[in-house]
């Protein structure tokens, strides 16, 4: 039984972190709500700038036919799985000061932030919404053809059809970008009051050897997550119900 | 939609400026031991009031602070390593090295202490004896200032750790706190900076073994980026954070930095 | 229930020239020749996989054939078409929404609504279209497809394994359809419904066109062996 003190000891800290996540909650400790903030509002950002691109990306993969595609598809599906670490090195040897876009000062920015997570989420933006659109195209297609439905009008219902699960990409990609940590500490550098989010936090609590607050940071962003996930399935939940979705 | 679209956008524009428009704002290419023990948190705001610039700390590996300064992400760079500094000056890519604080390495490991070390002054001895036991060691292994000494001190004590590497001799890869989790994590033994070491909130029952031999010197050198290789240089308030780090109030504020009564850095600028 | 008011096309005539129709190596359509110029209810007759589902898709646009070319004749030479599908395709939205979305704001919601008063769905007007019954959908479809003011009707076996009310008030339509003046074209499995309906009667198999000649002498007096064992109710090879 030579485990077992170590493991009281585990039990010990994870109350600990709960203890210390509720603390820093309650207290509306100004610094954890800056770097929460900073969080949202760069892992927000990045998310619509993929939403405006990787809506009409998605939906055109299907819904037009052109050479190329099947290879537009793979290449997509491909980036979703990048590493966030190898898009974090590209982002920082584009946007270093010897880079191509130095001259814009962007690295250890909150937009360099940004830059990295929306390259992050745009494949996975663009591949699901390629899924849901492609479902719906199928179904749908033989209709708007008898109907003579104009395009505009035609991508315009499978957009307002497909709302509730386009909803679940995005937020597949809001989740993406909110827990990466690799790529926003190479790019943003986790410089206290600037470019401080909840996951560099995290690390650098963790290396500091303060695993409860590092755990304690989790836990506010996990309730975070619980909370934006909560909402979506009521809504969704009340669209199946009503077979919209 | 669309107006949240804009706000969040003009966000972004803020941000993006702000480091501009905030005109003595520095980027400091440093090491995560400097970082983690706290000092920054520390003189930072000092350096605020005293000189009104806004630093702004990259807490790296010494390898890669000193390569991300080559590449002009920075303004100043904090290390320790100073072989490498050397270099980095003599390369043209810093003006000037100086001595800024030193304090010392210690070697850290389970209390159990497998290979005996425990109050040793030697290190090329213990880590002899660590060899011998093949008692895990873990090592930075990420060309860090903390890894660059540590190779050096295999070096002294004619060990070859790399031929073990995998088996008693693990290199992380990662910064410093990373590593003392993963040697608490594995029993293992590591060599760390006293600061980094003291300001650790994970130690489990691990102790510090060997201490105090000359050989452990661990000295912080500051240099200013050169601004005529990057031209985005803030040279002017880049020059004055190593002056006020220099200075009397600099050195002073430095040694008045304390942990649980203990001093972590001890200021050496001539 | 309301009837439907507007006028199709009296004179229309289509014309289907050696009609070919080739996927994935085999001749699914195969040399079709066909002038239909009587009005009302072109039944297609004809056991699975005769091509008759493929014929009509031809028809509406929905398949390019491999050979072959449909054209038409009347007053316009490209006739308003409107599709009844099989398995009907609802959008995920309301009942009155479906219908608001096929007329793409032509009428006003009283047109629309007198327009699902005719397929009995009044009641029904604010239910998610996807949970409906199966007859209800079908209802819906037509009732969507009549908005249209189609001149040329094309149904593919609307009424397959739908409730009898639902057949009732779908062939009901589809007769006020033949005196506006509506030129269907209909795909049934069921030889009653067929009669009850038809005017003329293509029997298609194995993608040729067997027989193809009015209702009263294709139901007394079918020519070709196929048609016979088919109307007797026997398995047509």
């Amino acid at each position: 039984m030579h485990s077992f003190p170590k493991m009281k000891k585990n039990i010990f800290m994870l109350i600990e972190a709960f203890s210390e996540a509720f603390g820093l909650i309650l207290s509306a400790d100004a610094d954890l709500y800056e770097i929460l903030w900073l969080s949202i509002q760069v892992s927000l950002t990045a998310l619509l700038i993929s939403i405006a691109l990787g809506l009409p990306i998605g939906t055109t993969l299907a819904i037009a036919n052109f050479p190329g595609k099947t290879i537009c598809i793979t290449v997509i599906n491909s980036l979703m799985g990048m590493p966030p670490v190898v898009i974090g090195l590209l982002v920082y040897l584009a946007l270093s000061r010897s880079g191509p876009f130095g001259v814009f000062g962007l690295l250890y920015t909150p937009t360099a932030m940004v830059i990295a997570q929306m390259l992050l989420i745009t494949p996975i933006i663009a591949a699901l919404t390629y899924q849901v659109m492609e479902d719906l195209h199928k179904e749908y297609r033989d209709l708007f053809f008898s109907l003579s439905i104009p395009l505009d009008k035609a991508v315009a219902a499978y957009l307002w059809d497909a709302r509730y699960s386009l909803i679940t990409a995005v937020l597949a990609g809001f989740g993406r970008a909110i827990s990466e940590v690799g790529a926003v500490m190479i790019v943003g550098g986790n410089i206290d009051h600037l470019t401080r989010v909840m996951t560099t936090a995290i690390a650098l609590e963790t290396s500091k050897g303060e695993l409860s607050v590092a755990l304690g940071l989790g836990i506010v962003l996990l309730v975070l997550a619980l909370v934006v996930n909560g909402l979506v399935t009521t809504v969704r939940t009340r669209a199946r119900h009503y077979g919209y979705a | 939609m669309r107006h949240p679209i804009i706000k969040q956008l003009s966000f972004v524009a803020l941000c993006s400026f702000s480091i501009f428009s905030f005109a003595d704002s520095i980027i400091v290419q440093s090491t995560t031991s400097t970082k983690n023990s706290g000092l920054y948190d520390y003189i930072l705001p000092k350096v605020s009031t005293d000189i009104g610039i806004k630093v702004n700390v990259v807490a790296v590996g010494t390898g890669q602070a000193i390569k991300n300064a080559q590449r002009c992400d920075g303004d100043v760079l904090l290390v320790h390593a100073k072989p490498s500094e050397e270099r980095f000056v003599a390369q043209g890519f810093g003006i000037e090295r100086f001595d800024l604080m030193y304090n010392d390495f210690v070697i850290i490991g389970p209390s159990d202490d497998p290979a005996l070390i425990k109050g040793s002054n030697d290190v090329s001895e213990a880590l002899k004896k660590i060899a011998v036991a093949e008692a895990i060691f873990t090592s930075r292994g990420d060309d860090s200032g903390t890894h660059k000494a540590e190779v050096r001190l295999w070096k002294d004590s004619t060990i070859d750790p790399t031929k073990a590497s995998g088996q008693w001799y693990r290199e992380t890869g990662s910064g410093m706190g990373a590593t003392l989790n993963i040697a608490v994590g594995m029993n293992a033994y590591a060599l760390t900076d006293r600061a980094t070491w003291t300001k650790f909130g994970n130690k489990g029952d691990f102790q510090i073994h060997v201490e105090g031999d000359q050989k452990l010197f661990n000295q912080y050198g500051v240099i200013l980026v050169n601004p005529e290789n990057c031209p985005n240089v803030n040279a002017a308030a880049g020059q004055k954070l190593i002056d006020w780090l220099l200075s009397k109030t600099g050195q002073d504020a430095i040694a008045s930095y304390q942990v649980n009564g203990n001093q972590l850095f001890y200021p050496n600028a001539r | 229930m309301r009837e439907i008011r507007h006028s199709g096309q009296p004179n229309l005539q289509i014309r289907i020239n050696n009609l070919c129709l080739d996927m994935r190596g085999s001749r699914l359509l195969d040399q079709i020749d066909l002038i239909l110029k009587q009005p009302g209810v072109t039944m297609i007759l004809g056991p699975n996989g005769a091509g008759k589902s493929l014929l009509l898709k031809c028809i509406h646009g929905l398949l390019f054939p491999t050979w072959g070319s449909i054209d038409f004749d009347g007053l316009n030479k490209n006739p308003k078409q409107a599709m009844v599908f099989q398995k009907p395709i609802l959008l995920r939205r309301s009942v009155m929404d479906n219908m608001r979305f096929a007329d793409q704001g032509t009428q006003t919601d009283t047109e629309l609504e007198q327009a699902l008063d005719s397929v009995q769905l009044l009641e029904k007007i604010d239910h998610p279209a996807t949970q409906l019954s199966g007859g209800e959908q079908q209802r819906l479809a037509l009732a969507r497809a009549l908005l249209t003011k189609p001149d040329l009707l094309l149904l593919d076996e609307p009424t397959a394994s739908l409730d009898p009310a639902s057949v009732v008030i779908i062939e009901k339509l589809i007769q006020q359809a033949t005196q506006q003046h509506i030129k269907s074209i209909f795909i049934s499995h069921d030889i009653g419904q067929a009669k009850r309906l038809s005017a003329d009667v293509i029997f298609l198999n194995r993608g040729q066109v067997v027989e193809y000649s009015d209702a009263a002498s294709f139901f007394s007096d079918p020519h070709s062996d196929e048609a016979r064992a088919f109307l007797s109710g026997e398995i047509v090879l």
